[in-house]
């Protein structure tokens, strides 16, 4: 009981890492497939005298990844039946060229108003809309959401890490009597140390497993992949692979930092 | 005959600088039976730490089976201890190991195989009347128990020297008395050097011994 008691407490502060080091990742796939989601919805309409071609846009800004000529017939209808079909025809020659211009990314407000300037330093070009009011708001909640998000991890990392802290101490304690009478018997400092670390790999490994375990789990669960649905966004909650690499790779490494500061900081007794 | 330990002027003295041992000259045979006596403070057990290599050397030198612990690099103190066995006042035993693995430590750390140092074991378990204990861990034995335990873990690799410090301080008569034959058969039977920091050398023993006393930071014989 004492010994599995010993363990949790490395175990909830790692796992308490390895949480919101994913829900963190979660947050931000969930950000960028939005993002995406948003530069598909959002263009810029421009306005220009003659025709002007996809790479001839693509060289004003390279954020434009494509272009497409809105046909002015809708609105040539609605006054057609008035008029005679050659002046509709002159009409037509008459009329400049719309374009609806769609971007690579989801761009920051910034790179909005330089791609308006961009764009208007164009000679052919008359005038741009860039709908900036309704992206600025989107944009900023966004932002929003990321940076309460971020304080979060953050917040969650300190205490984390004080709690580590307070763990280090209960275990140097614990271990430093142990490695003392090793060393009265000249066990080498890897001898000394081999129990920490295997204990600090252990706690590590459980805690990877049980994590991985909830975010496999969570990953399936259809509640909460119709919440990122309802939203219009697919993402990827749990990659088997990479996550588990990354998990189980930091779990180990805050082991083995504790479990080498504990032995850097072992004042031997005798 | 081979000497196992050569002080020369040798000085001792923890941080604060304060002379504990002053100058002190002596040697110790192979095979030897010490006692080291003194008043409380007078420095016996800050000798003895010196021994194991627990202190470092104000000055002088002080060669420890053919090791010298003068500026000794931390591998060669290793080395050294591999071939000591200590006993203290207070067992020093891992609370969280049971008595088997306790005494089966200096075999490990020495490279023993897992399989011939249990073996060991077994047979220090019956030499130390602890035999029925096995499996059990230090707390749930008496004292007298535990320092058994200490003195199986301290024979356990066939030390050259043993260093003991107030093996029986916390004892009672029945379990001094087990201690005190433990020391004397490692002394006669495996020809250890054993030194005793003790405050009453007890009066039933059967071997012949050397005795040193320090008074005032020095160090001298009785004869």
């Amino acid at each position: 009981m004492k010994s599995v008691r010993n363990h949790l407490s490395l175990v909830i502060a790692l796992l308490s890492i390895l949480f919101s080091m994913q829900v963190f990742f979660i947050v931000e796939r969930a950000i960028d497939a939005y993002k995406i989601n948003l530069s598909q919805n959002y263009s810029v309409i421009a306005v220009s005298k003659k025709e002007v071609s996809v790479d001839e846009f693509k060289k004003i800004n390279s954020i434009i990844s494509n272009s497409q000529e809105i046909s002015p017939d809708s609105v040539i209808k609605r006054l057609s039946s008035d008029m005679k079909s050659t002046n509709i025809e002159l009409l037509k020659l008459t009329l400049p060229k719309f374009y609806k211009l769609s971007l690579g990314y989801y761009p920051s407000p910034q790179e909005v108003k330089k791609l308006r300037d961009n764009l208007l330093e164009n000679s052919s070009i008359t005038k741009v809309e860039d709908f900036s009011h309704n992206h600025d708001t989107v944009y900023k909640l966004l932002l929003l959401f990321k940076n309460v998000v971020s304080l979060f991890s953050i917040v969650v990392l300190v205490v984390t890490v004080l709690l580590i802290f307070k763990e280090l101490r209960i275990w140097q304690y614990k271990h430093n009597e142990r490695m003392s009478i090793m060393g009265l018997f000249g066990a080498a400092l890897w001898l000394r140390s081999a129990v920490l670390f295997r204990l600090s790999i252990v706690d590590a490994l459980i805690a990877s497993f049980l994590s991985i375990g909830v975010f496999a789990y969570l990953s399936s669960y259809p509640w909460i992949i119709e919440q990122f649905r309802s939203i219009g966004i697919d993402v990827v909650i749990f990659n088997p692979i990479d996550d588990s690499l990354i998990i189980v790779g930091v779990a180990i490494s805050i082991s083995i930092i504790l479990a080498s500061l504990i032995v850097v900081g072992h004042k031997e007794e005798a | 005959m081979d000497k196992v330990i050569i002080a020369k002027d040798l000085s001792l003295a923890y941080s604060n600088n304060e002379t504990i041992i002053n100058k002190a000259n002596f040697s110790i045979n192979s095979a030897d039976f010490v006692f080291i006596t003194g008043a409380s403070g007078s420095g016996k057990s800050t000798l003895l730490k010196s021994l194991f290599g627990g202190l470092k050397l104000k000055q002088g030198s002080l060669v420890v089976g053919g090791v010298e612990l003068g500026n000794i690099s931390r591998s060669r103190l290793n080395f050294l201890r591999r071939h000591i066995g200590i006993v203290f006042q207070d067992y020093k035993l891992v609370k969280e190991w049971n008595i088997d693995k306790n005494i089966m430590l200096p075999l490990l750390i020495n490279g023993y195989v897992k399989s011939v140092a249990q073996n060991q074991v077994d047979k220090l378990l019956k030499h130390v009347r602890l035999n029925h204990q096995t499996g059990k861990y230090p707390l749930e034995l008496s004292g007298g128990e535990q320092q058994r335990v200490a003195m199986a873990r301290a024979l356990a690799h066939n030390p050259i020297l043993i260093l003991a410090d107030e093996p029986t301080g916390n004892l009672d008569e029945y379990s001094s008395g087990l201690i005190w034959n433990l020391l004397e058969g490692a002394n006669e039977q495996l020809k250890t050097t054993v030194i005793v920091v003790t405050h009453n050398i007890p009066k039933t023993l059967n071997v012949n011994y050397k005795h040193f006393h320090i008074e005032y930071g020095s160090i001298h014989e009785v004869c």
